[in-house]
Protein backbone atom coordinates (compact mmCIF):
# COMPACT_ATOMS: atom_id res chain seq x y z
CA UNK A 1 0.00 0.00 0.00
CA UNK A 2 2.88 2.75 0.90
CA UNK A 3 6.13 2.52 -0.15
CA UNK A 4 8.70 4.55 0.54
CA UNK A 5 12.18 4.53 -1.52
CA UNK A 6 15.45 6.24 -0.65
CA UNK A 7 13.30 9.20 0.55
CA UNK A 8 15.94 11.79 1.90
CA UNK A 9 14.66 15.17 3.37
CA UNK A 10 17.40 17.68 4.39
CA UNK A 11 15.85 21.05 5.66
CA UNK A 12 17.69 24.43 5.69
CA UNK A 13 17.88 26.06 8.92
CA UNK A 14 19.63 28.77 10.55
CA UNK A 15 23.20 27.26 11.15
CA UNK A 16 23.22 25.34 8.22
CA UNK A 17 21.51 22.45 6.65
CA UNK A 18 20.10 20.03 8.68
CA UNK A 19 20.06 16.21 7.16
CA UNK A 20 16.59 14.99 8.85
CA UNK A 21 15.86 12.39 6.96
CA UNK A 22 18.66 10.09 5.07
CA UNK A 23 17.74 6.89 2.10
CA UNK A 24 14.57 4.96 4.06
CA UNK A 25 13.46 2.46 2.07
CA UNK A 26 10.27 0.75 3.37
CA UNK A 27 7.33 -0.53 2.34
CA UNK A 28 3.73 -1.08 4.57
CA UNK A 29 1.17 -3.49 3.54
CA UNK A 30 -2.22 -3.30 2.67
CA UNK A 31 -4.12 -3.41 6.40
CA UNK A 32 -0.76 -3.75 8.01
CA UNK A 33 0.01 -1.87 11.20
CA UNK A 34 3.95 -0.28 10.94
CA UNK A 35 4.75 1.38 14.05
CA UNK A 36 7.79 4.21 13.58
CA UNK A 37 9.62 4.42 16.93
CA UNK A 38 13.04 6.38 17.71
CA UNK A 39 13.75 9.10 19.99
CA UNK A 40 13.45 12.62 19.91
CA UNK A 41 14.57 14.44 16.71
CA UNK A 42 15.30 11.21 14.68
CA UNK A 43 13.10 12.23 11.80
CA UNK A 44 10.11 10.32 12.60
CA UNK A 45 7.63 12.84 12.24
CA UNK A 46 9.29 13.98 9.21
CA UNK A 47 8.86 10.29 7.65
CA UNK A 48 4.74 10.81 8.37
CA UNK A 49 4.78 14.12 6.85
CA UNK A 50 6.28 12.94 3.79
CA UNK A 51 3.93 9.98 3.45
CA UNK A 52 1.20 12.28 4.51
CA UNK A 53 2.12 14.97 1.77
CA UNK A 54 2.30 17.48 3.87
CA UNK A 55 6.29 17.54 3.04
CA UNK A 56 8.08 17.05 0.18
CA UNK A 57 10.91 14.82 0.43
CA UNK A 58 14.25 16.30 -1.43
CA UNK A 59 15.91 12.86 -2.58
CA UNK A 60 13.75 9.39 -3.55
CA UNK A 61 10.24 9.63 -3.38
CA UNK A 62 6.92 8.12 -1.65
CA UNK A 63 4.11 6.05 -3.07
CA UNK A 64 0.53 5.23 -1.58
CA UNK A 65 -1.51 2.55 -3.73
CA UNK A 66 0.83 2.56 -6.65
CA UNK A 67 0.76 6.81 -7.06
CA UNK A 68 3.27 9.20 -6.19
CA UNK A 69 2.53 11.13 -3.33
CA UNK A 70 2.59 14.95 -4.09
CA UNK A 71 -0.05 16.56 -1.86
CA UNK A 72 -2.34 15.80 0.95
CA UNK A 73 -5.09 13.05 -0.54
CA UNK A 74 -8.66 12.44 0.92
CA UNK A 75 -7.87 8.74 1.14
CA UNK A 76 -5.45 9.41 4.14
CA UNK A 77 -6.47 10.40 6.89
CA UNK A 78 -3.66 11.73 9.91
CA UNK A 79 -4.49 12.21 13.66
CA UNK A 80 -1.95 14.73 15.43
CA UNK A 81 -0.29 14.57 18.64
CA UNK A 82 -2.60 17.45 20.04
CA UNK A 83 -6.30 17.11 18.75
CA UNK A 84 -6.18 20.28 17.10
CA UNK A 85 -10.14 20.68 16.92
CA UNK A 86 -12.21 23.77 16.03
CA UNK A 87 -13.00 25.41 19.37
CA UNK A 88 -16.22 26.79 17.86
CA UNK A 89 -17.63 23.61 16.96
CA UNK A 90 -19.12 21.13 18.26
CA UNK A 91 -17.99 17.47 18.44
CA UNK A 92 -20.13 16.29 15.81
CA UNK A 93 -19.28 19.11 14.09
CA UNK A 94 -15.72 18.71 14.46
CA UNK A 95 -15.99 15.31 13.53
CA UNK A 96 -18.19 16.69 9.83
CA UNK A 97 -15.47 18.98 9.14
CA UNK A 98 -13.67 16.75 6.48
CA UNK A 99 -16.69 15.72 4.86
CA UNK A 100 -17.85 19.87 4.57
CA UNK A 101 -14.23 20.55 3.29
CA UNK A 102 -14.80 17.40 0.60
CA UNK A 103 -18.34 18.76 -0.51
CA UNK A 104 -19.40 15.62 0.53
CA UNK A 105 -23.32 15.50 1.56
CA UNK A 106 -23.47 16.25 4.88
CA UNK A 107 -26.66 13.68 5.56
CA UNK A 108 -25.34 10.85 4.03
CA UNK A 109 -22.17 10.47 6.51
CA UNK A 110 -24.32 12.02 9.70
CA UNK A 111 -25.00 8.01 10.73
CA UNK A 112 -21.75 7.28 10.19
CA UNK A 113 -20.11 10.38 12.40
CA UNK A 114 -22.81 9.08 15.43
CA UNK A 115 -21.76 5.47 14.72
CA UNK A 116 -17.74 6.46 15.21
CA UNK A 117 -19.04 8.65 18.22
CA UNK A 118 -20.97 5.71 19.78
CA UNK A 119 -18.02 3.40 19.08
CA UNK A 120 -15.48 5.52 20.92
CA UNK A 121 -17.71 6.44 23.69
CA UNK A 122 -18.67 9.65 23.33
CA UNK A 123 -22.36 9.79 21.85
CA UNK A 124 -23.79 11.89 24.90
CA UNK A 125 -21.00 14.56 24.00
CA UNK A 126 -21.50 15.48 20.43
CA UNK A 127 -23.33 18.29 21.06
CA UNK A 128 -20.56 19.79 23.69
CA UNK A 129 -17.68 22.22 22.92
CA UNK A 130 -14.49 21.04 22.71
CA UNK A 131 -13.35 22.85 25.30
CA UNK A 132 -15.80 20.49 27.74
CA UNK A 133 -14.09 17.65 26.98
CA UNK A 134 -10.95 15.86 28.56
CA UNK A 135 -7.63 15.82 26.67
CA UNK A 136 -8.78 11.88 26.27
CA UNK A 137 -11.87 12.27 24.95
CA UNK A 138 -10.56 15.21 22.67
CA UNK A 139 -7.93 12.99 21.16
CA UNK A 140 -10.87 9.99 20.38
CA UNK A 141 -12.98 12.90 18.88
CA UNK A 142 -10.04 13.43 16.40
CA UNK A 143 -10.18 9.73 15.82
CA UNK A 144 -13.45 9.85 14.57
CA UNK A 145 -12.74 13.18 12.74
CA UNK A 146 -10.14 10.76 10.87
CA UNK A 147 -12.21 7.46 10.09
CA UNK A 148 -14.85 9.69 8.99
CA UNK A 149 -13.09 9.69 5.57
CA UNK A 150 -13.25 6.19 5.31
CA UNK A 151 -9.67 6.40 4.80
CA UNK A 152 -7.46 3.81 3.08
CA UNK A 153 -4.21 4.94 5.13
CA UNK A 154 -4.28 6.16 8.79
CA UNK A 155 -1.13 8.29 9.76
CA UNK A 156 -1.01 9.00 13.33
CA UNK A 157 1.88 11.42 14.82
CA UNK A 158 2.14 10.48 18.35
CA UNK A 159 -1.36 10.63 18.88
CA UNK A 160 -1.35 9.46 22.69
CA UNK A 161 2.20 11.13 24.19
CA UNK A 162 -0.12 14.56 25.37
CA UNK A 163 -1.98 12.12 27.76
CA UNK A 164 -1.80 10.71 31.15
CA UNK A 165 -0.25 7.30 31.27
CA UNK A 166 -3.44 5.31 31.71
CA UNK A 167 -5.64 7.44 28.77
CA UNK A 168 -2.72 6.37 26.68
CA UNK A 169 -3.43 2.56 27.66
CA UNK A 170 -7.18 2.99 26.77
CA UNK A 171 -6.71 4.60 23.71
CA UNK A 172 -4.39 2.28 22.40
CA UNK A 173 -6.65 -0.62 23.25
CA UNK A 174 -9.50 0.78 21.45
CA UNK A 175 -7.38 1.66 18.11
CA UNK A 176 -6.26 -1.69 18.36
CA UNK A 177 -9.79 -2.51 18.09
CA UNK A 178 -10.93 -0.12 15.48
CA UNK A 179 -7.86 -1.19 13.46
CA UNK A 180 -9.15 -5.27 13.82
CA UNK A 181 -12.18 -3.88 13.00
CA UNK A 182 -12.19 -1.77 9.56
CA UNK A 183 -8.52 -3.44 8.43
CA UNK A 184 -7.10 0.13 7.74
CA UNK A 185 -3.12 0.41 6.79
CA UNK A 186 -1.77 2.53 9.64
CA UNK A 187 1.44 4.12 10.34
CA UNK A 188 1.69 4.89 13.76
CA UNK A 189 4.91 7.27 15.21
CA UNK A 190 5.30 7.17 18.84
CA UNK A 191 8.34 7.06 21.00
CA UNK A 192 6.93 4.03 23.61
CA UNK A 193 7.97 1.06 23.45
CA UNK A 194 4.53 -0.74 25.18
CA UNK A 195 2.60 0.98 22.52
CA UNK A 196 4.70 -0.24 19.48
CA UNK A 197 4.33 -4.09 20.56
CA UNK A 198 0.83 -3.53 21.96
CA UNK A 199 -0.25 -2.04 18.70
CA UNK A 200 1.69 -2.88 15.63
CA UNK A 201 2.61 -6.11 13.42
CA UNK A 202 6.32 -4.49 12.22
CA UNK A 203 8.26 -1.68 14.01
CA UNK A 204 10.63 0.30 12.03
CA UNK A 205 12.74 1.85 14.32
CA UNK A 206 15.02 4.94 13.29
CA UNK A 207 17.90 6.20 14.80
CA UNK A 208 18.71 9.57 14.99
CA UNK A 209 20.90 12.76 13.01
CA UNK A 210 20.54 11.89 10.35
CA UNK A 211 17.13 9.49 10.30
CA UNK A 212 17.88 6.29 8.87
CA UNK A 213 15.88 3.12 8.97
CA UNK A 214 17.80 0.52 11.59
CA UNK A 215 16.12 -2.20 11.50
CA UNK A 216 12.45 -3.38 11.33
CA UNK A 217 11.14 -5.54 13.90
CA UNK A 218 8.29 -8.27 13.40
CA UNK A 219 5.69 -8.54 16.38
CA UNK A 220 4.19 -12.07 15.95
CA UNK A 221 2.31 -11.64 19.17
CA UNK A 222 -1.53 -12.79 18.36
CA UNK A 223 -4.16 -10.44 18.51
CA UNK A 224 -6.04 -9.51 20.17
CA UNK A 225 -3.13 -7.72 22.43
CA UNK A 226 -4.13 -6.48 26.14
CA UNK A 227 -1.95 -5.13 28.90
CA UNK A 228 -3.72 -7.25 31.83
CA UNK A 229 -4.08 -11.27 32.23
CA UNK A 230 -3.43 -13.94 28.75
CA UNK A 231 -1.08 -11.53 27.54
CA UNK A 232 1.53 -13.09 26.02
CA UNK A 233 3.77 -12.04 28.62
CA UNK A 234 7.29 -14.07 27.52
CA UNK A 235 6.85 -12.63 23.87
CA UNK A 236 5.91 -9.19 25.03
CA UNK A 237 8.87 -9.20 27.12
CA UNK A 238 10.79 -10.26 24.11
CA UNK A 239 9.95 -7.88 21.84
CA UNK A 240 10.17 -4.98 24.27
CA UNK A 241 13.57 -6.03 24.98
CA UNK A 242 14.34 -6.19 21.08
CA UNK A 243 13.68 -2.80 20.79
CA UNK A 244 14.89 -1.51 24.09
CA UNK A 245 18.53 -2.92 22.46
CA UNK A 246 17.74 -1.14 19.57
CA UNK A 247 16.80 1.82 21.31
CA UNK A 248 19.28 2.71 23.81
CA UNK A 249 22.55 0.85 22.44
CA UNK A 250 25.07 3.62 20.64
CA UNK A 251 25.13 2.30 17.18
CA UNK A 252 27.78 3.87 14.50
CA UNK A 253 25.33 2.93 11.28
CA UNK A 254 27.62 4.01 7.98
CA UNK A 255 27.85 6.81 6.71
CA UNK A 256 27.05 8.81 10.30
CA UNK A 257 29.47 11.66 10.36
CA UNK A 258 31.36 11.53 13.73
CA UNK A 259 29.68 14.61 15.64
CA UNK A 260 26.33 13.91 15.25
CA UNK A 261 26.39 10.19 16.72
CA UNK A 262 23.88 9.93 19.08
CA UNK B 1 -11.84 21.65 30.95
CA UNK B 2 -13.86 24.79 32.28
CA UNK B 3 -14.61 25.78 35.62
CA UNK B 4 -18.09 25.05 36.93
CA UNK B 5 -19.40 28.74 37.31
CA UNK B 6 -19.76 28.24 41.43
CA UNK B 7 -22.97 30.10 42.71
CA UNK B 8 -26.52 30.58 43.02
CA UNK B 9 -28.31 33.60 40.39
CA UNK B 10 -27.78 35.33 43.06
CA UNK B 11 -24.30 35.61 43.21
CA UNK B 12 -24.38 36.23 39.67
CA UNK B 13 -26.26 39.27 40.55
CA UNK B 14 -24.41 40.55 42.53
CA UNK B 15 -20.75 40.00 40.47
CA UNK B 16 -22.40 41.35 37.39
CA UNK B 17 -25.25 44.00 37.95
CA UNK B 18 -24.92 44.91 41.41
CA UNK B 19 -20.85 45.58 42.37
CA UNK B 20 -20.51 47.71 39.35
CA UNK B 21 -23.03 49.94 40.38
CA UNK B 22 -21.88 50.49 43.81
CA UNK B 23 -18.51 50.58 42.58
CA UNK B 24 -20.43 53.74 40.54
CA UNK B 25 -22.12 54.97 43.59
CA UNK B 26 -18.98 55.22 45.97
CA UNK B 27 -16.78 57.20 43.26
CA UNK B 28 -20.29 59.86 43.13
CA UNK B 29 -20.09 59.49 46.44
CA UNK B 30 -16.21 60.92 47.08
CA UNK B 31 -16.63 63.44 44.50
CA UNK B 32 -19.74 65.04 46.46
CA UNK B 33 -17.71 64.26 49.79
CA UNK B 34 -14.49 66.18 48.07
CA UNK B 35 -16.44 69.02 47.10
CA UNK B 36 -18.03 69.45 50.32
CA UNK B 37 -15.05 68.80 52.58
CA UNK B 38 -12.78 70.95 50.61
CA UNK B 39 -15.14 73.92 49.83
CA UNK B 40 -14.66 73.89 45.81
CA UNK B 41 -16.72 76.74 44.08
CA UNK B 42 -19.09 75.22 41.90
CA UNK B 43 -17.44 77.22 39.04
CA UNK B 44 -14.64 74.71 39.26
CA UNK B 45 -15.77 71.62 40.25
CA UNK B 46 -19.78 71.60 40.73
CA UNK B 47 -20.97 69.02 43.35
CA UNK B 48 -23.06 65.84 41.56
CA UNK B 49 -26.60 67.72 43.09
CA UNK B 50 -25.50 70.76 40.68
CA UNK B 51 -24.56 68.62 37.88
CA UNK B 52 -28.27 66.69 38.58
CA UNK B 53 -30.00 70.30 38.66
CA UNK B 54 -28.33 71.57 35.50
CA UNK B 55 -29.47 68.61 33.91
CA UNK B 56 -33.18 68.62 34.54
CA UNK B 57 -33.10 72.24 33.98
CA UNK B 58 -33.22 71.09 30.00
CA UNK B 59 -33.48 67.30 30.02
CA UNK B 60 -35.67 66.95 26.54
CA UNK B 61 -32.68 69.30 24.93
CA UNK B 62 -29.84 67.43 26.70
CA UNK B 63 -31.21 64.11 25.62
CA UNK B 64 -31.39 65.19 21.88
CA UNK B 65 -28.18 66.26 21.99
CA UNK B 66 -26.81 62.85 23.35
CA UNK B 67 -28.74 61.70 20.77
CA UNK B 68 -27.37 63.71 17.74
CA UNK B 69 -23.78 62.69 18.92
CA UNK B 70 -24.94 59.21 19.67
CA UNK B 71 -25.93 58.60 15.54
CA UNK B 72 -22.59 60.16 14.45
CA UNK B 73 -20.63 57.95 16.69
CA UNK B 74 -22.84 54.96 15.22
CA UNK B 75 -22.52 55.73 11.99
CA UNK B 76 -18.89 56.34 12.06
CA UNK B 77 -18.27 53.50 13.93
CA UNK B 78 -20.10 51.22 11.91
CA UNK B 79 -18.47 52.39 8.71
CA UNK B 80 -15.22 51.95 10.72
CA UNK B 81 -15.87 48.31 11.32
CA UNK B 82 -16.98 47.20 8.04
CA UNK B 83 -14.35 49.36 6.23
CA UNK B 84 -11.41 48.17 9.18
CA UNK B 85 -12.06 44.62 8.54
CA UNK B 86 -12.23 44.51 4.67
CA UNK B 87 -8.90 45.96 5.13
CA UNK B 88 -7.39 43.98 7.49
CA UNK B 89 -8.79 40.70 5.21
CA UNK B 90 -7.07 42.43 2.18
CA UNK B 91 -3.76 42.61 4.46
CA UNK B 92 -3.73 39.51 6.03
CA UNK B 93 -4.68 37.44 2.42
CA UNK B 94 -1.24 39.26 0.52
CA UNK B 95 1.79 39.93 1.69
CA UNK B 96 2.86 42.31 -0.98
CA UNK B 97 -0.26 44.52 -0.79
CA UNK B 98 0.12 44.58 3.55
CA UNK B 99 4.29 45.40 2.73
CA UNK B 100 2.69 48.41 0.72
CA UNK B 101 -0.42 49.75 2.58
CA UNK B 102 0.96 49.18 5.99
CA UNK B 103 3.70 52.39 6.08
CA UNK B 104 0.68 54.29 4.86
CA UNK B 105 -1.67 53.34 6.95
CA UNK B 106 0.67 54.03 9.76
CA UNK B 107 1.60 56.95 9.14
CA UNK B 108 -2.38 58.48 8.49
CA UNK B 109 -2.71 57.21 11.93
CA UNK B 110 -0.12 58.89 13.38
CA UNK B 111 -1.38 62.49 12.11
CA UNK B 112 -3.07 64.32 15.53
CA UNK B 113 -6.79 64.20 14.23
CA UNK B 114 -7.05 67.07 16.15
CA UNK B 115 -4.64 68.65 13.74
CA UNK B 116 -7.34 67.22 10.67
CA UNK B 117 -10.25 68.93 12.41
CA UNK B 118 -10.16 72.22 10.75
CA UNK B 119 -9.29 70.93 7.18
CA UNK B 120 -12.32 69.04 7.07
CA UNK B 121 -14.42 72.01 8.17
CA UNK B 122 -13.02 73.37 4.98
CA UNK B 123 -13.52 70.12 2.95
CA UNK B 124 -16.75 69.11 4.57
CA UNK B 125 -18.28 72.40 6.29
CA UNK B 126 -20.63 72.12 8.90
CA UNK B 127 -23.00 69.39 9.67
CA UNK B 128 -22.76 65.43 10.14
CA UNK B 129 -20.52 64.53 7.83
CA UNK B 130 -16.73 66.06 9.12
CA UNK B 131 -17.88 64.86 12.60
CA UNK B 132 -18.60 61.19 10.99
CA UNK B 133 -15.65 61.35 8.82
CA UNK B 134 -13.32 62.07 12.35
CA UNK B 135 -14.93 59.17 14.02
CA UNK B 136 -14.16 56.58 10.79
CA UNK B 137 -10.32 58.06 10.93
CA UNK B 138 -10.20 57.74 14.95
CA UNK B 139 -11.65 54.32 15.42
CA UNK B 140 -10.58 52.36 12.10
CA UNK B 141 -6.79 51.45 13.05
CA UNK B 142 -7.05 49.75 15.89
CA UNK B 143 -10.17 47.52 14.27
CA UNK B 144 -7.25 47.09 11.62
CA UNK B 145 -4.51 46.02 13.62
CA UNK B 146 -6.41 43.75 15.87
CA UNK B 147 -8.27 41.86 13.02
CA UNK B 148 -5.40 41.52 11.22
CA UNK B 149 -3.78 39.80 14.39
CA UNK B 150 -6.50 37.65 14.62
CA UNK B 151 -6.29 36.33 11.21
CA UNK B 152 -2.32 35.83 11.13
CA UNK B 153 -2.03 34.01 14.20
CA UNK B 154 -3.99 31.22 13.16
CA UNK B 155 -2.39 28.12 15.45
CA UNK B 156 0.19 26.26 13.49
CA UNK B 157 -2.10 22.52 14.11
CA UNK B 158 -4.85 23.95 12.90
CA UNK B 159 -3.02 25.27 9.79
CA UNK B 160 -1.56 22.00 9.23
CA UNK B 161 -4.90 20.34 9.83
CA UNK B 162 -6.58 22.20 7.12
CA UNK B 163 -3.81 21.34 4.66
CA UNK B 164 -3.92 17.93 5.64
CA UNK B 165 -7.39 17.50 4.30
CA UNK B 166 -6.47 18.71 1.15
CA UNK B 167 -9.01 22.95 1.80
CA UNK B 168 -8.69 25.41 -0.63
CA UNK B 169 -6.90 28.83 0.71
CA UNK B 170 -10.85 30.27 0.98
CA UNK B 171 -11.81 27.10 3.01
CA UNK B 172 -9.56 27.38 5.39
CA UNK B 173 -10.00 31.20 5.62
CA UNK B 174 -13.84 30.57 6.37
CA UNK B 175 -13.65 28.02 7.80
CA UNK B 176 -10.65 28.27 10.09
CA UNK B 177 -9.09 31.65 10.20
CA UNK B 178 -12.31 34.02 10.51
CA UNK B 179 -13.82 32.20 13.43
CA UNK B 180 -10.10 31.85 15.04
CA UNK B 181 -9.73 35.83 14.54
CA UNK B 182 -13.22 37.13 15.94
CA UNK B 183 -11.53 37.20 19.60
CA UNK B 184 -8.85 39.51 18.42
CA UNK B 185 -12.03 41.60 16.27
CA UNK B 186 -13.47 41.91 19.03
CA UNK B 187 -10.48 43.72 21.34
CA UNK B 188 -10.18 45.85 18.23
CA UNK B 189 -13.72 46.75 18.28
CA UNK B 190 -13.58 47.35 22.11
CA UNK B 191 -10.65 49.76 21.82
CA UNK B 192 -12.36 51.57 18.76
CA UNK B 193 -15.45 52.31 20.65
CA UNK B 194 -14.38 54.97 23.62
CA UNK B 195 -12.31 56.03 20.57
CA UNK B 196 -15.22 56.70 18.33
CA UNK B 197 -16.89 59.20 20.76
CA UNK B 198 -13.79 61.28 21.15
CA UNK B 199 -13.28 61.54 17.42
CA UNK B 200 -17.16 62.21 17.44
CA UNK B 201 -16.48 64.97 20.27
CA UNK B 202 -13.47 66.28 18.24
CA UNK B 203 -15.61 67.03 15.76
CA UNK B 204 -18.35 68.82 17.70
CA UNK B 205 -15.83 71.23 19.82
CA UNK B 206 -13.84 72.33 16.69
CA UNK B 207 -16.74 72.70 14.67
CA UNK B 208 -19.57 73.03 17.23
CA UNK B 209 -23.03 72.73 15.45
CA UNK B 210 -24.78 70.22 17.37
CA UNK B 211 -24.13 67.30 19.70
CA UNK B 212 -22.62 67.27 23.27
CA UNK B 213 -19.08 68.71 21.91
CA UNK B 214 -20.70 71.64 20.57
CA UNK B 215 -22.71 71.62 24.24
CA UNK B 216 -19.39 71.53 25.85
CA UNK B 217 -18.19 74.63 23.71
CA UNK B 218 -21.02 76.30 24.70
CA UNK B 219 -20.91 75.67 28.29
CA UNK B 220 -17.27 77.52 27.98
CA UNK B 221 -18.73 80.28 26.52
CA UNK B 222 -21.39 81.10 28.78
CA UNK B 223 -18.88 79.93 31.93
CA UNK B 224 -21.59 77.33 32.86
CA UNK B 225 -19.68 74.41 34.57
CA UNK B 226 -22.45 72.19 35.72
CA UNK B 227 -23.97 72.03 32.29
CA UNK B 228 -20.28 71.28 31.05
CA UNK B 229 -19.98 68.52 33.39
CA UNK B 230 -23.85 67.11 32.74
CA UNK B 231 -22.71 67.07 29.39
CA UNK B 232 -19.51 65.13 29.91
CA UNK B 233 -21.56 63.03 32.70
CA UNK B 234 -24.13 61.85 29.67
CA UNK B 235 -20.96 61.06 27.17
CA UNK B 236 -19.47 58.95 29.94
CA UNK B 237 -22.39 57.00 30.40
CA UNK B 238 -23.15 56.92 26.14
CA UNK B 239 -18.84 55.41 25.83
CA UNK B 240 -20.18 52.82 28.87
CA UNK B 241 -23.10 51.73 27.33
CA UNK B 242 -21.63 51.53 23.77
CA UNK B 243 -18.45 49.08 25.54
CA UNK B 244 -20.85 47.05 27.33
CA UNK B 245 -22.94 46.39 24.38
CA UNK B 246 -19.86 45.37 22.17
CA UNK B 247 -19.26 43.00 25.08
CA UNK B 248 -22.53 41.71 25.22
CA UNK B 249 -22.28 40.75 21.42
CA UNK B 250 -18.85 38.95 21.95
CA UNK B 251 -20.04 36.96 24.83
CA UNK B 252 -22.79 35.89 21.98
CA UNK B 253 -20.38 35.21 19.39
CA UNK B 254 -17.54 33.98 20.82
CA UNK B 255 -18.18 31.64 24.03
CA UNK B 256 -15.41 30.04 23.51
CA UNK B 257 -13.01 32.23 23.47
CA UNK B 258 -13.32 32.75 27.46
CA UNK B 259 -13.19 28.90 27.99
CA UNK B 260 -9.83 28.45 25.76
CA UNK B 261 -8.06 31.05 27.64
CA UNK B 262 -8.97 30.15 31.18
Amino acid sequence: MITVSAASRTFKGKSGRVEALKDINLTVGDGEFMAVIGRSGCGKSTLLRMIAGLIKPTGGEVSIAGNRVVAPRRDVAMVFQRPALLPWRSVQDNVLLPVEIFRWRRSQHYDRAQQLLEMTGLAGFRKRLPHELSGGMQQRVSLCRALIQNPKVMLMDEPFSALDALTREELAVELQRIHMELGTTIVFVTHSIQEAVLLADRVAVLSARPGQLRQIVKIDIPRPRSFGHNAHLEQVADASAALHQLLLTEVHLPNTPPATRV
Amino acid sequence: MTDIQNGSRLSLVWTNAVLPVLGAVVAVGLWWLLTIVLHIDPFYVPSPPDVVDSFLRTPTYLLSETWITLQRVLIGFGIAAVCGLLIAVVLAASRTVERMAMPLLAAVNAVPKVALAPLLLVWMGFGNSPKIVMVVLVSFFPIVVSTMAGLTSTPADLRELARSLSASWWQTFVKVRLSWALPQVFVGLKVATPLAIIGAVIGEVVNPDHGLGSVIVGSGASSDTPLAFAALVLLAVTGVVLFYFVAVIERGLVPWARAIAS
